[in-house]
């Protein structure tokens, strides 16, 4: 079906909803743009007139302050004016439908709609309809994807690393539910990183998981040997309580990060997680506060590479 | 009224030929095949030159949205759409709004359908009251007010004491028992196949082991009890397979398997089309393929539409929002027809799986074009290619995987009792 | 026609800057070419103030019809640009867009004394209200053409005549 929804003639990107079919090329182009964003976060003015007169909506159906306020950072440098939408979905409370709003929000003069939607696929409906100059930027929606957060992370990777050629990299947590987890893999899959792990127990692995490039891994301590890149995902608490996992102590024993099991991998590797943290939980405090941990560089880079992915999409 | 079909092609699936002959008809029965009857003047005379003529298709579900659901559909236009799909009888599931489990609800549903004057409707009636799956519904009266079966058309009852006991209810009176095997708690939250593209697009999966573990329950109570069993839409390998195998130790059992799982996989998804959306899911190729080999050997039974409107608002949302189901009536035909080139199976052996079989499996008497049996028949072109678009269909649900697809193959008429209640100008 | 060539533009361009500008000048190169110049002026004239590079990518006037370009380098302007007298550099000056943006990224960075601008061939053609303070040389050439500086593998510059409109 549509992959074309996101590329448009001539190869540009009209649309950023997932990562996977998307050419590295284009991601790097999106990389290296960040690299002149980043030089502009580093001066006194740091905005550019790019964006100027655009009209940038923020609809988050899913609450999330912290990725609403870096997009809307990464809007602001750049010019734009950002109007930030936060939607209520109860299905008690349901009042007009998802194309609805979008149909509305159009005739106001949108130009760009960053979505966030806790359901699978909820961006790559809104794209389909909305109008031919408007791009959709997908923040997350359910499990699926969320493309900004891989790109941020592939970029911080290629900043303390050099490049993707020669690692091997490691995911742990809970893959099944995570979106992040989805979109990481196929970066680094498209980019070229040879070996990428998956931990976690089986529980929270989905199926067939092997089938996206990965090797999984049910032993933290194996799974962790010699990677160059530690990427914790979050837990959320109501995974904890179910069917799922018995309690967080147990998660954090076999597979919360800690610098005994940390050690297992290189000594130069870097720890990464896209927040927000759950101390105790997937991560130890002494890890997450140490040298190894590049996860505030992260949230620097995260609105450098939102300009980016904004700058590119707007011109197309 | 008399009326002569000149040129066609008849398809005699009961006896498995095909020849060229003409058919005549006359107070609502074949008076005569290829030579008229004595002193025979036609009131009408339908040239089906180029044209197939077979029994109506027999169609084992289809939801024609009354009592209840109006908002979605209406017996009018699913009727019509009905017969534009060549269906001449049709069996609807008791999932209305309030359910079939009332006989005053099936006298009201058979009279509606009956002032229409078009398909024949044989309703299915509830198994349990309000189909909770607690407590058994006064089977014998709703026989009595037309439902030819009882079944539970959700997920199978969680209590097999209570899936027990109305099997045996049932039995007693010599009634079939129709279930769908899905495990209601194995399927909780899922809303595709547990596979791959669920795992690739984030998508709560529907393991196979919930129809396999259903199936398992649903067969050795079947032996218990001796009950007449007719499972509804398998979607899995495994599933087929152990069908198949129940089949061979003799046992009562029949099975369905809708039109869309016959041609569409999980990866007919995409990115989301929830026209994919259906019930059960959509399995991978590997099960796709195995529900076809199972209609070959007959492990399934019948093709049936399993037509389910949707309206437009309810598939517009993000996939595991949609409402499940597809439109099914018009499509029924061409993708029995399309089946058939593909598996290389004979016209009449193709539409078996939509008359003879269906009629088996109602235990009606079969269907055949000889003189003295109703005229329930079709006329349709198998060669023609459409394209399937919301303005073509009657249908008040306008969504299905097929939705912009071509397929080949369309009714011209139909005819109920000997009356065209379908009729098409070329 | 024939171009003049590259390596004595440069050579006049120093000496004009080196008689007119004081030892505390910066400089700034527009990539690509004004930078390589940029950086051989920066050699030749012993500077002691570090040069300044920037891509005017984010600044430019037509993101709306030709969108971002691939290629964007990071901007770097290692000196305190508030107080400054600047010397932006550029190998064609023509509609004097580029450096209108060049112009406007240098003002975000802060607020210099004085921008003067060093263009190594002056092409004419102006759509803008900007005029080169040091130029190697005015060249006339149809505007379907362009003019390209060029770089050898022995770091060599050269200028070349290109056909056919941008």
């Amino acid at each position: 079906m549509n992959t074309d929804l996101q590329i448009g003639a001539g190869g540009k990107l009209q649309h950023l909803l997932t990562i996977e079919g998307l050419p590295p090329e284009i991601l790097l182009q999106i990389l290296d743009t960040a690299r002149s964003f980043v030089s502009v976060t580093e001066r006194e003015v740091k905005k550019v007139p790019l964006l100027r007169g655009k009209a940038i909506f923020n609809l988050f159906f899913e609450p999330s302050t912290r990725t609403r306020t870096t997009f809307e950072i990464a809007a602001k440098r750049l010019s734009a004016d950002v109007v930030n939408l936060n939607i209520a979905t109860s299905s008690q409370t349901k009042g007009e439908t998802l194309l609805d709003t979008v149909a509305n929000l159009t005739a106001m003069h949108a130009d760009m709609f960053i979505v966030r939607h806790g359901e699978s696929g909820a961006a790559h409906l809104i794209a389909r309809n909305v109008g031919p100059h408007i791009h959709v930027i997908n923040a997350g929606d359910g499990r699926h994807a969320h493309p900004t957060q891989a790109l941020l992370d592939m970029f911080t990777i290629r900043h303390y690393k050099g490049g993707f050629n020669d690692l091997r990299v490691a995911i742990v947590g809970d893959i099944l539910h995570s979106r992040v987890a989805r979109s990481e893999i196929h970066a680094l899959t498209t980019l070229g990183v040879p070996e990428v792990r998956v931990i976690g127990p089986r529980t929270l692995l989905p199926r067939q998981v092997q089938n996206l490039g990965v090797q999984v891994f049910h032993d933290m301590e194996a799974g962790l040997k010699d990677v160059d890149v530690v990427m914790m995902l979050r837990l959320q608490h109501e995974r904890m309580n179910g069917s799922l996992l018995p309690s967080a102590g147990e998660f954090f024993k076999s597979y919360g990060l800690t610098p005994e099991k940390l050690a297992r991998a290189k000594p130069d590797a870097i720890v990464m997680h896209p927040g927000p943290m759950n101390r105790g939980v997937e991560i130890d405090s002494a890890v997450a506060d140490g040298r190894q941990s590049v996860i505030l560089a992260q949230v620097t880079f995260g609105i450098a590479v939102r300009m980016a992915v904004m700058g590119i999409l707007a011109g197309n | 009224m008399y009326i002569q079909i000149k040129n066609g092609r008849l398809i005699d699936p009961a006896a498995g030929s095909e020849r060229a002959q003409d058919l005549f008809i006359a107070d609502g029965r074949i008076a005569a095949v290829g030579a008229a009857p004595p002193a025979f003047k036609p009131d009408r005379v339908v040239n089906a030159s180029g044209l197939a003529v077979s029994p109506g298709l027999v169609d084992l579900s289809a939801r024609l949205r009354e009592p209840g659901l109006e908002y979605k559909a209406t017996l009018e236009s699913e009727m019509q759409a009905a017969v534009a799909g060549g269906v001449t009888s049709l069996v609807c599931p008791p999932d209305t709004d309030p359910p079939l489990d009332e006989p005053g609800l099936v006298e009201m549903l058979k009279f509606r359908a009956r002032s229409l004057d078009q398909a024949r409707v044989y309703p299915l009636g509830a198994l349990t009251q309000g189909l909770k799956g607690e407590r058994l519904t006064e089977m014998a009266e709703l026989h009595d007010a037309g439902c030819v079966a009882f079944g539970q058309p959700g997920t199978t009852m969680t209590d097999n004491q209570v899936l027990m006991r109305s099997m045996e209810y049932a039995t007693t009176f010599g009634f079939a028992v129709w279930l769908r095997p899905q495990d209601a708690t194995l399927s909780h939250g899922g809303v595709a196949h547990d596979g791959e593209v669920a795992t690739r697009l984030g998508l709560a999966g529907i393991p196979v082991c919930a129809e396999t573990v259903a199936l398992s329950a649903i067969l050795i109570l079947a032996r218990e009890t001796g009950a007449r069993i007719h499972l509804c839409r398998l979607s899995s390998a495994e599933g087929v397979e152990m069908v198949r195998q129940a089949k061979r130790t003799g046992m009562a059992i029949t099975s369905d398997v809708s039109a869309h799982h016959v041609h569409f996989s999980d990866r007919d998804i995409g990115y989301f089309d929830s026209n994919c959306n259906l019930i059960p899911p959509l399995r991978d190729m590997r099960d796709r393929d195995a529900l076809r080999v199972g209609l070959i050997d007959g492990t399934i039974d019948a093709i049936c539409s399993d037509h389910t409107p949707v309206d437009d608002d309810a598939k517009q949302l993000p996939f595991a929002e949609a409402e499940p189901g597809a439109t099914g009536l018009e499509l029924l035909l061409p993708l029995t027809l399309k089946w058939a080139r593909e598996a290389r199976v004979s016209l009449p052996a193709a539409l078996a799986r939509v008359t003879t079989h269906p009629l088996r499996v109602l235990g009606l008497p079969t269907a055949s074009i000889t003189p003295g049996e109703i005229a329930d028949l079709c006329v349709f072109d198998p060669e023609v290619w459409w394209r399937v678009e919301p303005a073509v269909l009657r249908s008040q649900g306008k969504n299905t995987p097929m939705l912009g697809l071509e397929l080949q193959g369309r009714v011209r008429y139909t005819l109920i009792g000997g009356r065209i209640v379908f009729d098409t100008p070329s | 026609m024939t171009l003049p060539d590259a390596e004595d533009l440069i050579a006049k361009l120093a000496e004009q800057i080196r008689r007119d500008a004081g030892p505390r000048v910066a400089l700034v190169g527009i990539y690509t070419g004004g930078v390589w110049i940029a950086e051989r002026l920066h050699q030749m004239l012993g500077l002691s103030t570090p040069m300044g590079t920037i891509d005017v990518a984010f600044y430019r006037d037509d993101y709306k019809r030709t969108g971002l370009r691939a290629g964007v380098r990071p901007s770097d302007i290692p000196f305190q640009v508030e107080d400054a007298d600047i010397i932006l550099v550029d190998d064609v000056l023509y509609t004097g867009r580029t450096i209108r943006a060049a112009l406007n990224e240098i003002f975000d960075y802060g607020r210099p004394t004085s921008i003067r601008l060093a263009a190594l061939v002056d092409r004419g053609g102006r759509q803008l209200p900007i005029c080169p303070q040091f130029v190697g040389a005015e060249v006339e050439i149809a505007s379907d053409q362009t003019i390209e500086l060029r770089r050898d593998q022995s770091g060599r510059f050269n200028l070349t005549l290109i056909a056919g409109s941008t």
